[in-house]
């Protein structure tokens, strides 16, 4: 019984030796995460400085170039351009990606018919069908969307469908027990119980699909930032290129961590203060 | 120190009285393994009767067939007279694996059958709070269940089958994931909260000791297949001190005669 209670203490005392004041700000996450964005940027200043290509702007020159694009109105334009079907497709895979992959795994029926599909779906090198896309649908809205749910969407209905398939079934018995209805079994025990990896899903989803968005404006439909993206390019406007480069990845970050919030807000409040 | 409170009853399929739950005729199979055959049993209300036997003897099945959650091949089970097939308002179940929702408050999971029912917020709310003081959890409402011992988690599920307010509660194995000294102590306020409560409780164990000491009526199941091998009412007084029952001759005896009837199934 003894040994229990040291066991514990020699855990907890043993990194704490020696540098007990410097764990405070090695345990400060929101320190630390700026501290890696600074670190981040003073790389890419010295490495722009070096230089290691006349094609690599340092971090000061491309901060310059990515306001003076705000300024003059193209990066807002641009975005303005991608924003809308990327947000819709996102959007439209998320509805269609989770409710697709429950029904899949609650139906044996629909898991034969769709998920096959999905599987082959997501093994296929999909970025392949972006230029048949824009064969059958043109250059406009229409093809950029679908380029989005092509990329976004089998990782999505995959991940729900497992999620749903492994959900905890001594949770489904006491829903039972206590009288749940089909539709609170799968709204209060299957949904939330399978959160954790539709949300995962989700976030290689969204990931996706700004891979999609952008590929389609690089490979089709010159405009927004794909466009914005090849036309500094082709003028050597490196600076500007590599802020807009920069600024659709910062986005898709922002996107990821904002769906991370949602998920412990909404769903998986319990894992707030992990 | 002799403890003329202890008194064991007759053995062997005493007079049936007042009967909540009637088991009739109930045959369940699981592909070739036969788990129950032809189990007649009558439940009083108002008792205490465990099932007791060796594991795989089909306690849970019988138990999950009286929750309603699984099917029987044959035979009936009824309910006040009221003859079941699916899981009703006058059952609760308490599992042996807590099966709480990770993502709710203890306040939440307790009044989650109520929630289910479609009761307004505020009104299972009250009712959860009271049932959670009932269990001697009460400053635990806001916590999750990853936050709590094996020990309270089940606590939660035993608030949670209290508070809908069912006539039988159906308890499998609950103390199996809980530790001796939680186990021990859970055993005493049970006895309490059946005293106070008046409830039916069935509760599988496997263990010969927790029968005897919180039992009416202990129902002793043979395995392969799960037949009634004997039913036994201990009789004790649990009004003493739990310690004293503990070290008194006639529970250690009646503990001797199921561990004597039991022996042979062991392997
Ligand atoms: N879902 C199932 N599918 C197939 N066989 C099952 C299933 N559930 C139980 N069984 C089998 O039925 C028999 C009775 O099982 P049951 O769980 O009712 O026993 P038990 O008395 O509760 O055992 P334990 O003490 O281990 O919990 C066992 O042989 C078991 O393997
Ligand atoms: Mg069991």
């Amino acid at each position: 019984m003894a040994g229990v209670g040291t066991e514990g203490g020699a855990i907890s005392l043993a990194p704490s030796t020696g540098r007990s004041d410097a764990g405070r700000w090695q345990d400060n996450p929101t320190l630390l995460r700026v501290l890696s964005v600074v670190l981040f940027a003073g790389i890419w200043q010295i490495a722009g400085m070096i230089p290691v290509s006349f094609a690599f702007p340092t971090f000061v020159d491309t901060f310059t170039a990515f306001l003076g694009m705000i300024a003059d109105g193209s990066l807002p334009k641009a975005y303005l351009s991608t924003l809308q079907p990327l947000i819709l497709g996102v959007v439209l895979s998320t509805f269609l990606g989770v409710g697709v992959g429950t029904l899949c795994g609650l139906w044996r029926t629909g898991e034969w018919l769709f998920i096959p599909i999905f599987i082959v779906l997501q093994a296929a090198p999909v970025a392949a069908f972006i230029p048949m896309v824009t064969f059958i649908y043109g250059i406009g809205m229409t093809a950029k969307t679908l380029a989005v749910m092509i990329l976004a969407l089998p990782v999505i209905v995959l991940n729900t469908y497992k999620a749903v398939r492994n959900v905890n079934v001594s949770l489904i018995a006491m829903c039972q027990s206590f009288l749940g209805t089909r539709w609170q079994v799968v709204s209060r025990i299957i949904l939330p119980d399978a959160s954790p990896v539709i949300f995962a899903g989700l976030r290689l989803g969204v990931a996706a699909g700004f891979v999609g968005v952008v590929l389609a404006e690089l490979l089709i439909t010159p405009t927004g930032i794909g466009d914005l993206i090849t036309f500094h390019r082709s003028r050597a406007n490196y600076a500007a290129m590599y802020a807009t480069i920069a600024s659709i990845i910062a986005l898709s970050t922002l996107t990821l961590v904002a769906l991370e919030w949602v998920e412990t807000r909404m769903f998986r409040p319990e894992k707030r203060g992990a | 120190m002799r403890n003329a409170t202890l008194r064991k009853g007759p053995t062997l399929m005493p007079e049936p009285v007042d009967a909540i739950v009637e088991v009739r005729g109930v045959s369940k199979s699981y592909g070739n393994v036969e788990a129950l055959r032809g189990i007649d049993l009558d439940f009083p209300r108002g008792k205490l009767t465990s099932l007791l036997g060796p594991s795989g003897c089909g306690k849970t099945t019988l138990l999950k067939i009286i929750a309603g959650l699984v099917n029987a091949d044959a035979g009936t089970i009824s309910v006040n007279g009221r003859t079941v097939s699916k899981p009703g308002p006058e059952r609760a179940f308490v599992f042996q694996d807590f099966a709480l929702l990770p993502w709710a408050t203890v306040l939440r999971n307790v009044a989650f059958g109520l929630e289910l029912r479609g009761k307004a917020a505020a009104e299972r709310e009250k009712i959860a709070r009271h049932y959670i003081g009932e269990v001697g959890l009460a400053g635990f409402e806001d916590k999750y269940p990853h936050e709590l011992s094996g020990g309270m988690r089940q606590r939660v599920g035993l608030a949670r089958a209290l508070s809908v307010d069912a006539d039988v509660l159906l308890l499998d194995e609950p103390f199996s994931a809980v530790d001796e000294q939680n186990r021990r102590k859970f055993q005493e306020d049970l006895i309490r909260l059946r005293t106070t409560q008046n409830k039916t409780f069935i509760f599988v164990t496997h263990s010969i000791e927790e029968a005897v000491y919180i039992s009416d009526r202990i129902v002793l199941l043979s395995p392969r297949p799960g037949r009634i091998s004997q039913i036994i009412e201990p009789e004790i007084d649990r009004s003493v001190d739990p310690d004293r029952i503990h070290r008194d001759k006639h529970y250690l005896d009646t503990v001797e005669e199921i561990w004597q009837g039991l022996k042979q199934y062991v392997d």
